[in-house]
């Protein structure tokens, strides 16, 4: 869709669908253009059932020619992560260990976008079982970033990111534990939303650490991933943790809520180790709303500094206990070599499991096992109520908080997988807000001096997405750094 | 913390895990898992005196759902993606003798 369709916004291939400029079909089709164009070089897509997406296509296009449009997003084709279960499709979660898995169930999620009349549209890359930062930990291929293809696009939800920066698909879904979310759309110059902890079903998503893990969405704008957000967000009697509360006109919202805010700055996010080119975008974006009267304050976010480690025991900790399931016995890969029932775990988890799994796994049980616990995941967890009372403590002065989504623009091909903490500190503006449960969204707010986008991440109070989307909404239509698309 | 860096029995850990590692996975793993934990060693300097620990970012209660009987998988599905199967049952080599 080199043609009028790429980058256009869910919003517009919606009203064009409505007007019947076009059908679903030849949207969808459209799509399958720019995918097979440039996928070669971006490698966002582990797999893509043309016939299935066709046929959804067709069924949208036959509501609408009954009047029976669901919602705006009928007949908009949608990326998943392919850690989002989708019935009868493939859910390799970037790992070899479920290679040959096939879904028998459709994640909450999925659901709410076949309810809305949405294209479920292919499986996106990601690093395997969402570890990572940079999408080079999928055992199945690296995914390039649309700016320049020899840099990661970040991660896990790197082909999430990089198909709606490439053009592919209009929206996509992925799921963040630390960042997978907003750095990838930090670095792919699009919008990306990790919503409040329990706002969107985890039913279906594969867990990695469940304490924190969250699905959402990413576009070109705030609006369109408000109407994303608005198909998936909503209590789930499968999730005994997704919360009871009540989902607004997220769309609606964001023309009626306009401010002036008040936004918090907080100082421990603007100190050593922020790149000179992201600290004067983002205090560019902080200057912008202060032009259209927004009272802006200083606030501290204290335990900042130990979020990092807190989040590395807890994450592993919750991962070594939930990828315990993949054992060779019931649904996974099985290793030949296994003579026992005991051999099988340990060969079949050897054989199906990448390093950076490996890693983790290895880490978490180690700060669990016995003599231990206390000093680290213990800790841990009364770390995260420090960390949490921050973010309430400054919730009480100020509406929202604005801060970098990544330390740096996006970096190169293999520049950091020797050496995993490094890779690990690539999260650090991103990780408290999981700890905290805090709804957070990255929105492009300049490029570097080699064109490489920056974003700026805004932080919201729980479940506050309507007030969140429209702080964010108000910077990007003054701005015009989400029209511009990567040369491809 | 109890431990020095640099000192992980990855054997004992890697049992627990239920994961065979190479030799040169677990040279690698004990030397990058030593930095990690370096690095993790700053939450000491956190004071946690009197400090409730979270679990959860948000207060959750046991949830009770009504015990009514509804349709699950079926045999089929629930098969599918099974490594090894035979009349009905996912199939494993002898675990007792």
């Amino acid at each position: 869709m080199s043609s009028a369709l790429a980058f256009q916004t869910a919003a517009q291939l919606s009203d064009q669908l409505a007007a019947r400029q076009m059908s679903a079909v030849e949207l969808a089709q459209a799509c399958l253009a720019q995918v097979r164009a440039t996928d070669g070089r971006i490698n966002a897509f582990l797999s893509l059932d043309e016939a299935d997406i066709l046929a959804q296509a067709r069924e949208s296009d036959a509501r609408r020619a009954a009047g029976q449009a669901r919602s705006p997003l009928d007949g908009v084709p949608v990326g998943l992560k392919d850690v989002i279960a989708v019935r009868n499709q493939p859910l390799t979660c970037g790992s070899r260990m479920l290679e040959k898995f096939v879904s028998p169930y459709d994640a909450t999620a999925a659901l709410g976008l076949k309810n809305a009349g949405a294209v479920l549209f292919g499986r996106l890359n990601m690093d395997e079982f969402a570890m990572g930062s940079s999408t080079e930990n999928s055992a199945y291929k690296t995914t390039a970033n649309p700016w320049d293809t020899s840099r990661i696009p970040g991660g896990s939800s790197g082909g999430s990111a990089a198909a709606v920066a490439a053009g592919q698909v209009p929206v996509s879904l992925g799921s963040d534990t630390g960042g997978s979310i907003r750095q990838p759309a930090s670095l792919c110059g699009i919008v990306g939303l990790k919503p409040t902890y329990g706002l969107i079903s985890r039913y279906g998503l594969v867990a990695y650490a469940s304490s924190l893990d969250q699905i959402g969405p990413f576009g070109h704008t705030v609006e369109d991933v408000a109407m994303t957000l608005q198909t998936i967000a909503g209590h789930d009697e499968k999730d005994s943790t997704s919360f009871r509360t009540e989902i607004p006109d997220y769309r609606a919202a964001l023309a009626q809520r306009r401010g002036p805010w008040k936004l918090g700055v907080p100082k421990e996010y603007f100190g050593e180790g922020l790149a000179p080119e992201v600290r004067a975008s983002v205090e560019q974006a902080i200057a912008w709303y202060r032009a259209q009267g927004c009272e802006i304050r200083e606030v501290s976010l204290p335990h900042t500094e130990y979020a990092v480690s807190a989040y590395y025991i807890i994450a592993t900790a919750e991962a070594s206990s939930n990828l315990a399931r993949y054992d060779g016995i019931r649904y996974t890969h099985r290793s030949a070599k296994s003579t026992d029932a005991i051999d099988i775990y340990h060969h079949s988890r050897a054989e199906g499991f990448g390093p950076e799994v490996k890693r983790r796994i290895i880490l978490g049980t180690y700060v669990l096992s016995s003599g231990y616990y206390d000093a680290y995941y213990g800790r841990a967890q009364k770390v995260r109520t420090l960390i949490r009372q921050d973010f309430l403590d400054a919730f009480r002065e100020v509406d929202a908080l604005l801060t970098p989504t990544s330390p740096t623009v996006a970096f190169k091909k293999g520049e950091k997988t020797a050496n995993p903490l490094e890779m690990y500190l690539a999260d650090i503006f991103t990780i408290s807000l999981n700890l905290a449960g805090l709804p957070g969204v990255s929105v492009p707010c300049g490029f570097s001096p080699e064109g490489l986008p920056i974003g700026l991440q805004i932080v919201g109070r729980p479940f506050q997405e309507a007030e969140l989307l429209a702080i964010a909404h108000a910077y990007e239509r003054a701005h015009d750094f989400n029209t511009k698309h990567p040369a491809l | 913390m109890p431990d020095t860096p640099n000192n992980v029995d990855i054997d004992y850990v890697a049992s627990l895990a239920r994961l065979a590692l190479t030799p040169e996975e677990k040279a690698t793993f004990s030397r990058q898992l030593g930095d990690v934990l370096a690095y993790i060693e700053k939450l000491k300097q956190a004071d946690v005196s009197g400090v409730e620990p979270t679990a959860h970012a948000f207060d959750v209660h046991n949830v009770w759902a009504a015990d009514v009987p509804a349709p699950g998988l079926s045999v089929e599905d629930a098969l599918r993606n099974a490594p090894a199967q035979r009349d009905n049952m996912i199939s494993v080599p002898k675990v007792v003798e």
